[in-house]
Protein backbone atom coordinates (compact mmCIF):
# COMPACT_ATOMS: atom_id res chain seq x y z
CA UNK A 1 0.00 0.00 0.00
CA UNK A 2 1.48 3.30 -1.09
CA UNK A 3 2.07 5.99 1.47
CA UNK A 4 1.83 9.69 0.77
CA UNK A 5 4.19 11.73 2.92
CA UNK A 6 4.36 15.52 3.13
CA UNK A 7 7.54 17.28 4.19
CA UNK A 8 6.43 20.58 5.67
CA UNK A 9 7.44 23.27 8.17
CA UNK A 10 5.65 26.57 7.73
CA UNK A 11 8.92 28.47 7.91
CA UNK A 12 11.22 28.65 4.91
CA UNK A 13 14.87 27.67 4.85
CA UNK A 14 14.72 25.02 7.56
CA UNK A 15 15.61 22.13 5.26
CA UNK A 16 12.40 20.81 3.67
CA UNK A 17 13.86 20.29 0.20
CA UNK A 18 17.15 18.91 1.54
CA UNK A 19 15.20 16.51 3.75
CA UNK A 20 12.82 15.50 0.94
CA UNK A 21 15.79 14.65 -1.29
CA UNK A 22 17.67 12.82 1.47
CA UNK A 23 14.71 10.80 2.80
CA UNK A 24 13.57 10.00 -0.74
CA UNK A 25 17.02 8.76 -1.75
CA UNK A 26 17.45 6.80 1.51
CA UNK A 27 14.08 5.03 1.08
CA UNK A 28 14.83 4.34 -2.59
CA UNK A 29 18.24 2.88 -1.71
CA UNK A 30 16.48 0.38 0.54
CA UNK A 31 14.70 -0.88 -2.59
CA UNK A 32 11.43 1.03 -2.26
CA UNK A 33 9.89 2.74 -5.28
CA UNK A 34 9.92 6.44 -4.42
CA UNK A 35 8.79 9.63 -6.12
CA UNK A 36 9.62 13.08 -4.75
CA UNK A 37 7.10 15.74 -5.80
CA UNK A 38 7.82 19.47 -5.82
CA UNK A 39 4.78 21.59 -4.85
CA UNK A 40 6.53 24.95 -4.97
CA UNK A 41 5.07 26.39 -8.18
CA UNK A 42 7.15 29.33 -9.40
CA UNK A 43 10.01 28.66 -6.97
CA UNK A 44 10.87 25.05 -7.66
CA UNK A 45 14.14 23.81 -6.21
CA UNK A 46 13.84 20.09 -5.70
CA UNK A 47 15.09 19.59 -9.27
CA UNK A 48 18.34 21.50 -8.65
CA UNK A 49 18.94 19.90 -5.24
CA UNK A 50 18.49 16.48 -6.88
CA UNK A 51 20.71 17.42 -9.84
CA UNK A 52 17.90 17.01 -12.37
CA UNK A 53 17.45 20.68 -13.35
CA UNK A 54 18.56 20.15 -16.94
CA UNK A 55 16.33 17.14 -17.47
CA UNK A 56 12.99 18.85 -16.78
CA UNK A 57 10.76 18.71 -19.87
CA UNK A 58 7.25 18.54 -18.46
CA UNK A 59 6.01 19.33 -14.96
CA UNK A 60 3.04 18.60 -12.69
CA UNK A 61 0.94 21.43 -14.14
CA UNK A 62 1.47 20.11 -17.67
CA UNK A 63 0.10 16.80 -16.41
CA UNK A 64 -2.84 18.45 -14.63
CA UNK A 65 -3.75 20.40 -17.77
CA UNK A 66 -3.44 17.36 -20.01
CA UNK A 67 -0.45 18.64 -22.00
CA UNK A 68 1.65 15.65 -20.99
CA UNK A 69 1.06 12.34 -19.29
CA UNK A 70 2.58 11.43 -15.97
CA UNK A 71 5.18 9.13 -17.51
CA UNK A 72 6.52 12.01 -19.61
CA UNK A 73 6.85 14.35 -16.64
CA UNK A 74 8.54 11.91 -14.24
CA UNK A 75 12.34 12.07 -14.23
CA UNK A 76 14.19 8.87 -13.31
CA UNK A 77 17.14 9.48 -11.01
CA UNK A 78 20.44 8.45 -12.61
CA UNK A 79 22.00 7.14 -9.39
CA UNK A 80 19.17 5.22 -7.73
CA UNK A 81 17.01 3.22 -10.09
CA UNK A 82 13.85 3.24 -7.98
CA UNK A 83 13.85 7.02 -7.41
CA UNK A 84 11.90 9.53 -9.55
CA UNK A 85 11.18 13.25 -9.44
CA UNK A 86 8.03 15.09 -10.43
CA UNK A 87 9.02 18.75 -10.85
CA UNK A 88 6.86 21.78 -10.20
CA UNK A 89 6.23 24.39 -12.86
CA UNK A 90 8.61 27.31 -12.78
CA UNK A 91 6.60 29.60 -15.06
CA UNK A 92 2.92 28.94 -14.49
CA UNK A 93 0.60 30.78 -12.22
CA UNK A 94 0.02 29.14 -8.84
CA UNK A 95 -3.73 28.93 -9.54
CA UNK A 96 -3.01 26.33 -12.19
CA UNK A 97 -2.43 23.90 -9.34
CA UNK A 98 -6.04 22.83 -8.87
CA UNK A 99 -7.38 20.70 -6.07
CA UNK A 100 -8.92 18.15 -8.48
CA UNK A 101 -5.76 18.08 -10.60
CA UNK A 102 -3.55 17.36 -7.60
CA UNK A 103 -5.94 14.67 -6.37
CA UNK A 104 -5.76 12.94 -9.76
CA UNK A 105 -1.95 13.09 -9.94
CA UNK A 106 -1.53 11.78 -6.38
CA UNK A 107 -3.97 8.92 -7.05
CA UNK A 108 -1.97 7.94 -10.13
CA UNK A 109 1.35 8.16 -8.24
CA UNK A 110 -0.06 5.92 -5.49
CA UNK A 111 -0.48 3.18 -8.10
CA UNK A 112 3.12 3.38 -9.31
CA UNK A 113 5.15 3.96 -6.14
CA UNK A 114 5.59 2.77 -2.54
CA UNK A 115 6.32 6.28 -1.26
CA UNK A 116 5.02 9.57 -2.66
CA UNK A 117 6.99 12.34 -0.91
CA UNK A 118 5.54 15.83 -1.32
CA UNK A 119 7.94 18.72 -0.80
CA UNK A 120 5.77 21.57 0.52
CA UNK A 121 6.46 25.23 -0.16
CA UNK A 122 6.97 27.47 2.86
CA UNK A 123 3.97 29.31 4.25
CA UNK A 124 0.37 28.25 4.77
CA UNK A 125 -1.06 29.29 1.41
CA UNK A 126 -2.55 27.22 -1.40
CA UNK A 127 0.63 25.33 -2.39
CA UNK A 128 1.34 24.27 1.19
CA UNK A 129 -2.23 23.19 1.88
CA UNK A 130 -2.42 21.21 -1.39
CA UNK A 131 0.90 19.51 -0.59
CA UNK A 132 -0.44 18.28 2.76
CA UNK A 133 -4.02 17.62 1.66
CA UNK A 134 -3.66 13.98 0.57
CA UNK A 135 -0.95 12.96 3.04
CA UNK A 136 -1.09 9.87 5.24
CA UNK A 137 2.12 10.85 7.01
CA UNK A 138 3.70 14.25 7.73
CA UNK A 139 7.31 15.05 8.50
CA UNK A 140 7.56 18.43 10.19
CA UNK A 141 11.02 19.89 9.66
CA UNK A 142 12.01 22.14 12.55
CA UNK A 143 15.15 24.03 13.54
CA UNK A 144 15.84 24.40 17.28
CA UNK A 145 14.95 28.06 17.14
CA UNK A 146 11.86 30.04 18.28
CA UNK A 147 10.43 31.14 14.92
CA UNK A 148 10.73 27.68 13.41
CA UNK A 149 9.11 25.97 16.43
CA UNK A 150 6.24 28.47 16.42
CA UNK A 151 5.56 27.93 12.72
CA UNK A 152 5.74 24.15 13.16
CA UNK A 153 3.09 24.38 15.85
CA UNK A 154 0.83 26.25 13.45
CA UNK A 155 1.42 23.65 10.73
CA UNK A 156 0.58 20.81 13.14
CA UNK A 157 -2.74 22.56 13.80
CA UNK A 158 -3.44 22.71 10.06
CA UNK A 159 -2.47 19.05 9.55
CA UNK A 160 -5.02 18.12 12.20
CA UNK A 161 -7.81 20.22 10.76
CA UNK A 162 -7.39 20.96 7.06
CA UNK A 163 -6.30 17.68 5.46
CA UNK A 164 -8.38 15.01 3.75
CA UNK A 165 -7.50 12.65 6.61
CA UNK A 166 -8.82 15.15 9.18
CA UNK A 167 -12.01 15.70 7.17
CA UNK A 168 -12.65 11.94 7.29
CA UNK A 169 -12.23 12.02 11.06
CA UNK A 170 -8.83 10.31 10.92
CA UNK A 171 -5.59 11.50 12.38
CA UNK A 172 -2.57 12.14 10.21
CA UNK A 173 0.63 10.43 11.41
CA UNK A 174 3.05 13.20 12.37
CA UNK A 175 6.81 13.07 12.91
CA UNK A 176 9.28 15.73 13.96
CA UNK A 177 12.57 16.01 12.09
CA UNK A 178 14.90 18.31 13.99
CA UNK A 179 17.45 19.76 11.59
CA UNK A 180 20.58 21.92 11.90
CA UNK A 181 21.00 20.63 15.44
CA UNK A 182 24.23 21.46 17.27
CA UNK A 183 24.90 19.10 20.19
CA UNK A 184 27.56 21.35 21.70
CA UNK A 185 25.46 24.54 21.65
CA UNK A 186 22.41 22.71 23.02
CA UNK A 187 24.50 21.26 25.87
CA UNK A 188 25.83 24.74 26.61
CA UNK A 189 22.26 26.06 26.91
CA UNK A 190 22.41 28.32 23.87
CA UNK A 191 20.14 26.21 21.68
CA UNK A 192 16.77 24.61 22.45
CA UNK A 193 17.30 21.00 23.48
CA UNK A 194 15.59 18.12 21.71
CA UNK A 195 13.44 17.53 24.82
CA UNK A 196 12.35 21.20 24.84
CA UNK A 197 11.13 21.05 21.24
CA UNK A 198 9.43 17.68 21.79
CA UNK A 199 7.69 18.93 24.91
CA UNK A 200 6.41 22.03 23.15
CA UNK A 201 5.24 20.35 19.95
CA UNK A 202 4.08 17.01 21.46
CA UNK A 203 4.75 14.88 18.40
CA UNK A 204 7.09 11.87 18.10
CA UNK A 205 10.67 12.37 16.97
CA UNK A 206 11.72 10.95 13.61
CA UNK A 207 15.34 12.02 13.73
CA UNK A 208 17.92 14.64 14.59
CA UNK A 209 20.02 15.92 11.71
CA UNK A 210 23.22 17.57 12.94
CA UNK A 211 24.35 20.89 11.49
CA UNK A 212 26.99 19.95 8.93
CA UNK A 213 29.01 21.35 6.06
CA UNK A 214 28.14 18.15 4.15
CA UNK A 215 24.59 19.41 3.54
CA UNK A 216 25.75 22.45 1.56
CA UNK A 217 28.37 20.37 -0.26
CA UNK A 218 25.63 17.94 -1.30
CA UNK A 219 23.38 20.67 -2.69
CA UNK A 220 26.35 22.23 -4.51
CA UNK A 221 26.78 18.88 -6.26
CA UNK A 222 23.06 18.31 -6.86
CA UNK A 223 23.21 15.02 -4.99
CA UNK A 224 21.17 14.08 -1.90
CA UNK A 225 23.52 13.94 1.08
CA UNK A 226 22.82 10.23 1.61
CA UNK A 227 24.35 9.58 -1.82
CA UNK A 228 27.12 12.21 -1.90
CA UNK A 229 28.65 11.12 1.40
CA UNK A 230 26.75 8.17 2.92
CA UNK A 231 29.13 7.94 5.90
CA UNK A 232 28.75 11.58 6.92
CA UNK A 233 26.87 12.49 10.09
CA UNK A 234 23.77 14.00 8.39
CA UNK A 235 23.58 11.09 5.93
CA UNK A 236 23.59 8.54 8.75
CA UNK A 237 20.91 10.54 10.55
CA UNK A 238 18.74 10.56 7.40
CA UNK A 239 19.23 6.81 6.88
CA UNK A 240 18.07 6.23 10.47
CA UNK A 241 15.05 8.50 9.96
CA UNK A 242 14.11 6.64 6.75
CA UNK A 243 14.28 3.30 8.63
CA UNK A 244 11.98 4.71 11.30
CA UNK A 245 9.51 5.77 8.57
CA UNK A 246 9.52 2.14 7.47
CA UNK A 247 8.52 1.17 10.99
CA UNK A 248 11.91 -0.06 12.22
CA UNK A 249 13.04 0.72 15.75
CA UNK A 250 16.38 2.51 15.59
CA UNK A 251 18.07 3.98 18.71
CA UNK A 252 17.92 7.79 18.67
CA UNK A 253 21.43 9.22 18.45
CA UNK A 254 22.91 12.36 16.95
CA UNK A 255 25.63 11.03 14.69
CA UNK A 256 28.91 12.86 15.20
CA UNK A 257 31.13 14.02 12.36
CA UNK A 258 34.21 12.70 14.14
CA UNK A 259 34.56 11.24 17.58
CA UNK A 260 36.00 14.52 18.79
CA UNK A 261 36.64 15.50 22.37
CA UNK A 262 33.42 17.54 22.38
CA UNK A 263 31.14 14.77 21.11
CA UNK A 264 32.64 12.31 23.58
CA UNK A 265 32.22 14.85 26.34
CA UNK A 266 28.57 15.61 25.64
CA UNK A 267 27.59 12.11 24.67
CA UNK A 268 25.72 10.96 21.61
CA UNK A 269 22.50 9.73 23.13
CA UNK A 270 19.96 12.48 23.44
CA UNK A 271 16.48 11.04 23.54
CA UNK B 1 33.95 39.92 25.20
CA UNK B 2 36.44 39.22 27.93
CA UNK B 3 37.38 35.82 29.26
CA UNK B 4 35.26 36.38 32.38
CA UNK B 5 32.20 37.57 30.46
CA UNK B 6 32.18 34.32 28.54
CA UNK B 7 31.72 32.30 31.70
CA UNK B 8 29.22 34.74 33.22
CA UNK B 9 26.94 34.41 30.18
CA UNK B 10 23.56 32.93 31.08
CA UNK B 11 22.11 30.13 28.96
CA UNK B 12 19.40 31.54 26.66
CA UNK B 13 17.64 28.31 25.65
CA UNK B 14 15.43 28.14 28.79
CA UNK B 15 14.17 31.67 28.01
CA UNK B 16 13.33 30.59 24.46
CA UNK B 17 11.47 27.54 25.78
CA UNK B 18 9.42 29.57 28.29
CA UNK B 19 8.53 32.25 25.75
CA UNK B 20 7.38 29.62 23.28
CA UNK B 21 5.28 27.78 25.84
CA UNK B 22 3.43 30.94 26.84
CA UNK B 23 2.94 32.18 23.29
CA UNK B 24 1.79 28.84 21.87
CA UNK B 25 -0.70 28.22 24.67
CA UNK B 26 -2.30 31.50 23.63
CA UNK B 27 -2.07 30.92 19.87
CA UNK B 28 -3.49 27.40 20.05
CA UNK B 29 -6.54 28.79 21.83
CA UNK B 30 -7.08 31.60 19.34
CA UNK B 31 -6.47 29.89 15.99
CA UNK B 32 -5.57 26.32 16.63
CA UNK B 33 -7.43 23.42 15.11
CA UNK B 34 -9.87 23.60 18.02
CA UNK B 35 -10.61 27.31 17.84
CA UNK B 36 -14.20 26.72 16.66
CA UNK B 37 -14.84 24.30 19.49
CA UNK B 38 -13.36 26.69 22.04
CA UNK B 39 -15.44 29.63 20.81
CA UNK B 40 -18.60 27.48 21.00
CA UNK B 41 -17.79 26.21 24.48
CA UNK B 42 -17.11 29.73 25.67
CA UNK B 43 -20.48 30.99 24.37
CA UNK B 44 -22.47 28.12 25.85
CA UNK B 45 -20.72 28.21 29.22
CA UNK B 46 -21.27 31.96 29.34
CA UNK B 47 -24.99 31.49 28.58
CA UNK B 48 -25.40 28.92 31.37
CA UNK B 49 -23.64 31.09 33.94
CA UNK B 50 -25.56 34.20 32.91
CA UNK B 51 -28.83 32.49 33.77
CA UNK B 52 -27.77 32.75 37.40
CA UNK B 53 -24.97 35.29 37.74
CA UNK B 54 -24.06 38.39 35.74
CA UNK B 55 -20.56 37.95 34.28
CA UNK B 56 -18.57 39.77 31.62
CA UNK B 57 -17.76 37.88 28.43
CA UNK B 58 -13.99 38.16 28.90
CA UNK B 59 -14.21 36.72 32.43
CA UNK B 60 -14.92 33.26 31.01
CA UNK B 61 -11.64 31.69 29.86
CA UNK B 62 -11.56 28.41 27.97
CA UNK B 63 -8.22 26.80 27.20
CA UNK B 64 -7.42 23.51 25.50
CA UNK B 65 -3.95 22.01 26.04
CA UNK B 66 -2.76 19.42 23.57
CA UNK B 67 -0.95 16.47 25.12
CA UNK B 68 0.62 13.21 23.95
CA UNK B 69 -2.12 10.82 24.99
CA UNK B 70 -4.85 13.21 26.07
CA UNK B 71 -5.68 16.90 26.05
CA UNK B 72 -6.98 18.92 28.96
CA UNK B 73 -9.77 21.47 28.93
CA UNK B 74 -9.34 24.28 31.39
CA UNK B 75 -12.28 26.53 32.21
CA UNK B 76 -11.87 29.60 34.38
CA UNK B 77 -14.78 31.86 35.35
CA UNK B 78 -14.17 35.03 37.29
CA UNK B 79 -17.25 36.16 39.20
CA UNK B 80 -17.46 39.78 40.42
CA UNK B 81 -17.51 40.24 44.24
CA UNK B 82 -20.99 40.06 45.79
CA UNK B 83 -22.63 38.70 42.63
CA UNK B 84 -23.45 35.32 44.13
CA UNK B 85 -24.97 36.85 47.27
CA UNK B 86 -26.98 39.34 45.26
CA UNK B 87 -28.32 36.60 43.03
CA UNK B 88 -29.34 34.49 46.04
CA UNK B 89 -31.22 37.45 47.48
CA UNK B 90 -33.12 38.00 44.23
CA UNK B 91 -34.06 34.34 44.16
CA UNK B 92 -35.29 34.44 47.77
CA UNK B 93 -37.36 37.54 47.01
CA UNK B 94 -38.89 35.81 44.00
CA UNK B 95 -39.77 32.78 46.10
CA UNK B 96 -41.48 34.96 48.74
CA UNK B 97 -43.50 36.76 46.10
CA UNK B 98 -44.89 33.56 44.65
Amino acid sequence: MAKVLVVTSGKGGVGKTTSTAALGAALAKSGKKVVVVDFDVGLRNLDIVMGAERRVVFDMINVIQGEANLGQALIRDKRVETLSILPASQTRDKDALTSEGVAKVIAELREKFDWVICDSPAGIERGASLAMHHADVAVIVTNPEVSSVRDSDRIIGLLDSKTEMAAKGGRIEKHLLLTRFDTVRAARGDMLKTEDVLEILSIPLLGIIPESTEVLRASNLGTPVVLSNPDSAPARAYFDAARRLEGQVVPMVVPGEKRSFMTRLFGRRVA
Amino acid sequence: MSFFNFFARKPTAPIARDRLQILLAHERASFGSNSDLIALLQEEILAVIRKHVTVERDKVQVKLDRGDSFSTLEIGVEIPPGAVEKQAEIRRAAARAS
